[in-house]
């Protein structure tokens, strides 16, 4: 045996550059990792990044559906940012995204008749007020009668789903198109009229409008927290409830706004999807996407900062974007998503170090008589 | 070198004539000690804990260990009973060097130490809790019966009195600690520490506490006894030895010397302090009244009596003590005027203003300043700024907000202005929970006395505060009474509220047993009253 000991020992200040350099830190060893598999796979690490990074980040387009695949995670990620931020263990984001997008798909095929600078703001309303909707649920109950919102937004999530198929699959609703020849062949939701279609902007690397707003979104965040009253009370109650009990906030009330608010983000999320680029409710890619779980990852890389959020969605978003581009028989999709899978656990992983360091030392012997 | 030739070193020798030079030779003592230290020195990062300490205890002797909070007398402690290792310096027991790499090992060797929250078993027996893990017996059956009989003899033995067969959720604290004590004992303790064991007592208690002691010392055994109450050092102790930031300051025979209260404060904190009745007063014969609770009554969830009809009145200037014994209701009762806790029935009235119950922002425009006990996490915001801290009531004023947008440069404008007014140590971005315990306590009265408030709700304004910040701490409160300010002073140390209130009202059970002058009020007295054994008669003069 060695002669050293390890403990872990509470870091009596962190430093301030530590917080940020953190998950970069995590990343690196992620990907080094990741190399020892790639190489012991067979195929060469140094080819298998570069093939990923020009996948995901330089081949022509590849920004843009980059951009595509970051625009959700974006508002995921933001919901759980904001809700973890204060203590609400929201993990419906999923639900929320996708009770949004219905919401957003019913106002755009409702609405989209007004043109678009009616029934796109339309969209994004109706997306937040669906998202909110599946969150009175879950808030409900935690401020009534302090049900754990872990359970009731998981819950939620599996509810989700089932609602949105039944209604396109299962039902002859309003929602479900049963005219145009596709249809008939296989079910599908209304498409939204071509005017309520989001604006993209640029020529050679195309940025959706819901990116925009997700950045949009990440800023007003920012500066509410920063600069308001109200956000004065929701860092208060973050950091001690009890504390805003006693000066006066009325910390059930920002709780369950909080809450509203977290679930609305995830809810305009969903308008995106419709917007941006499905143009109709598509249950199945909604389900297999789990923005809402992928979002939660986000945050904890972003360490729940807003604008941080939108430098991580970009990230993740960028691999799940090389995942989807590069899968083949050179590049399984499993062996992406260890990739992905150990970037998110070593930077789970990392949010202790901020907290504790490991201390090797000599074990103290006992002295020559 | 020992604790006297620091104290000739810093010139205080004159202060402590040495009477008995032979036993005050550290060779003598060394020999003769139950347990000592030799040149310790303990460093955590950041901060030497203990500067080369050399201390030592008798055989049936009770020595004070003395000291402000962080001067290392916990860690001096925790060495002695095996929980650190000293980076340098020896340990000596029954005068030979030894090692204690464990707990375990400082235990065999008899050291045993009374930490100031109990480890007790509530539904068992005091007999079982003092043989708990301890039965000495390889029989299956527990004979009960034998064992109760030992721990009665072993109580009678140190003359304390108490029922082996009573179950310790029953006992009062200072019958827990009795138990713990009978533990120690029974378990062939040699020498025991008790950290600062009568915060939690009543004065009766605490008499029948340094009874048992003095026994205790006259069977042999050797007791360390740490403190920062002066009075009862001098009461209790042989011996006491002042550590002042991890150094030694100081060491002087009690019982040889006269030593007052005065000279050991001045070597704890190295300057003249005073630690006497107030001379001001704030209370002016036509004061008008402030704070007027009428029938005030609470019960809790399970329908029991939290507060008993309590009717009272506070005047301009006027600081009216709360005593009691720790969860008699005072948090309540404070909490009911603050607008946190739900009364049930009777009326608060502030300058004549009804407050409403469980309605904090009324309380606030009402004028009403609440210091609580819980500093960290109630009182203030541990992970926000000192500037988000003093901002914590005002953000809604004129002054801190326009619209929904916060002034945040008025903010941290007032709270610069208020680091130096108050002589707080830190930055207007520092966190508060980087704030030493006086730091963070002055970082709360600045912000609930700038307010100007008409009524001031403090409870233990001074726990575990070193003794400069708690003279500090107590100047405030006494300043705003003569600014004008209603105090109410909610305190679980007598011997504060004798010092600073024109008034007492003892506080026992959730009601008020009776409400006395603070000038000449009978110590005895009150004691009875905080066990609820007094006479219940209402000071008419005070209304």
């Amino acid at each position: 045996m060695l002669p050293l000991e390890l403990r872990f020992e509470r870091r009596l200040e962190t430093a301030p550059w530590l917080g940020p350099s953190l998950p970069i830190l995590a990343i690196f060893v992620a990907l080094f990792i990741g190399a020892l598999i790639l190489w012991t796979t067979g195929r060469d690490p140094a080819t298998g990044y570069s093939d990923i990074f020009q996948a995901a980040f330089t081949k022509p387009g590849a920004l843009t559906a980059t951009a595509l695949s970051a625009t959700p995670l974006v508002f995921t990620g933001l919901t759980a940012a904001l809700a973890f931020r204060i203590g609400i263990w929201n993990i419906g984001g999923d639900g929320q995204l996708m009770i949004g997008a219905l919401a957003a798909a019913t106002s755009g095929v409702a609405l989209g008749h007004l043109g678009a600078w009616i029934s796109i703001p339309a969209m994004i309303v109706a997306g937040a007020a669906g998202g909110a909707l599946w969150g009175l649920i879950p808030a409900y109950f935690r401020a009534r009668s302090g049900t754990s919102e872990v359970l009731t937004t998981l819950m939620l999530n599996y509810l989700a789903p089932l609602l949105l198929g039944y209604l396109i699959f299962s039902s002859k609703s309003w929602w479900r198109d049963l005219t145009s020849p596709g249809a008939k062949v296989f079910p599908q939701a209304k498409t939204i009229p071509f005017d309520t279609f989001w604006p993209v902007w640029g020529a050679d690397i195309a940025i959706p409008f819901g990116f925009v707003l997700g950045i949009f979104m990440a800023v007003l965040m920012q500066i509410v927290l920063r600069t308001t009253k109200y956000g004065f009370e929701v860092l208060v109650t973050a950091d001690s409830p009890l504390a805003g009990n006693y000066a006066g906030i009325r910390t059930k009330r920002v709780f369950i706004t909080v809450f509203l608010l977290s679930a609305a983000l995830a809810g305009i999320g969903g308008a995106s999807q419709i917007g941006d680029f499905t143009y109709r409710l598509e249950p199945r890619t909604l389900q297999f996407a789990a923005y809402g779980y992928t979002g939660i990852a986000v945050a904890a890389l972003a360490r729940y900062n807003p604008i941080a959020v939108v430098v991580a969605a970009f990230f993740i978003g960028g691999l799940v974007n090389a995942n989807l581009s590069l899968q083949g028989p050179e590049l399984p999709l499993g062996l992406l998503g260890v990739i992905q899978g150990l970037i998110l656990l070593f930077v789970a992983a990392s949010e202790i170090s901020a907290r504790y360091r490991v201390v090797a030392r000599y074990k103290s012997r006992p002295p020559i008589q | 070198m020992l604790g006297v030739i620091s104290c000739m070193k810093t010139g205080r020798k004159s202060e402590l004539p040495n009477a008995e030079l032979a036993l005050e030779d550290p060779e003598v003592r060394l020999r003769n000690s139950a347990l000592a230290a030799r040149g310790i020195t303990k460093a955590f990062p950041g901060v030497v804990a203990n500067d080369r300490v050399d201390f030592e205890v008798l055989k049936g002797e009770v020595h004070a260990l003395l000291g402000e909070n962080g001067s290392g007398k916990t860690t001096l402690c925790k060495i002695l009973t095996g929980f650190h290792q000293p980076d340098e310096g020896q340990i000596y027991a029954n005068g030979k060097p030894t090692r204690f790499p464990t707990p375990a090992s400082a235990f065999e060797a008899g050291i045993f130490m009374v930490h100031q929250n109990f480890s007790l078993v509530g539904p068992l027996s005091v007999a079982e809790n003092v043989v708990l893990g301890w039965t000495q017996t390889r029989n299956w059956r527990f004979d009960k019966r034998k064992v109760e009989e030992q721990v009665f003899a072993a109580a009678k033995k140190f003359d304390m009195s108490i029922d082996p067969r009573a179950t310790v959720s029953t006992l009062s604290v200072g019958e827990k600690q009795k138990v713990e004590l009978l533990k120690a004992l029974y378990r062939g303790a040699k020498t025991l520490i008790l950290d600062e064991p009568t915060t939690v007592l009543t004065p009766q208690e605490a008499k029948q506490l340094f009874a048992s002691l003095r026994r205790m010392a006259e069977e042999g055994e050797a007791v360390i006894f740490i403190s920062h109450k002066l009075d009862e050092v001098s009461e209790v102790c042989d011996h006491v030895s002042v550590l002042n930031q991890g150094r030694p300051a100081g060491m002087a025979n009690l019982r040889e010397q006269r030593v007052d209260a005065q000279s050991l404060a001045k070597l704890m904190v190295g300057r003249d302090i005073h630690l006497r009745r107030k001379e001001t007063t704030g209370l002016k014969p036509d004061a008008g009244i402030v704070l007027e609770i009428r029938n005030l009554n609470s019960v809790d969830s399970n329908g029991s009596a939290k507060l008993k009809n309590i009717s009272l009145t506070v005047r301009e200037g006027e600081i009216l003590g709360i005593a009691g014994i720790a969860g008699n209701g005072q948090r309540a009762f404070a909490e009911a005027i603050a607008g946190l806790h739900l009364y049930g029935g009777g009326e608060i009235r502030v300058k004549g203003a009804a407050l409403s119950s469980g309605n904090v922002r009324r309380s606030i425009e009402a004028g009403v300043a609440y210091v609580p006990q819980d500093r960290l996490g109630t009182g203030l915001a541990p992970g926000m700024t000192i500037s988000e801290n003093i901002s914590l009531k005002s953000y809604r004023s004129v002054t801190h907000s326009v619209g929904p947008i916060l002034r945040k440069k008025a903010i941290r404008d007032d709270t610069c202005r208020l680091l130096a007014e108050f002589d707080i140590k830190g930055q207007e971005s520092s966190l508060v929970r980087q704030l030493s315990g006086g730091n963070a306590q002055k970082v709360l009265l600045a912000r609930e006395l700038t307010s100007d408030p008409n009524l001031i709700v403090v409870a233990t304004p001074t726990r575990g505060l070193d003794v400069s910040a708690t003279e500090t701490v107590r100047d405030l409160l006494a300043q705003a009474a003569v600014r004008g300010a209603a105090i109410v002073l909610i305190s679980e140390d007598l011997g504060e509220i004798l010092d600073l209130a024109d008034r007492i009202a003892v506080i026992c059970a959730g009601e008020i047993q009776g409400i006395v002058d603070a000038e000449g009020a009978e110590i005895d007295a009150i004691g009875m009253m905080m066990l609820g054994k007094g006479s219940k008669e209402n000071d008419s003069a005070a209304a």
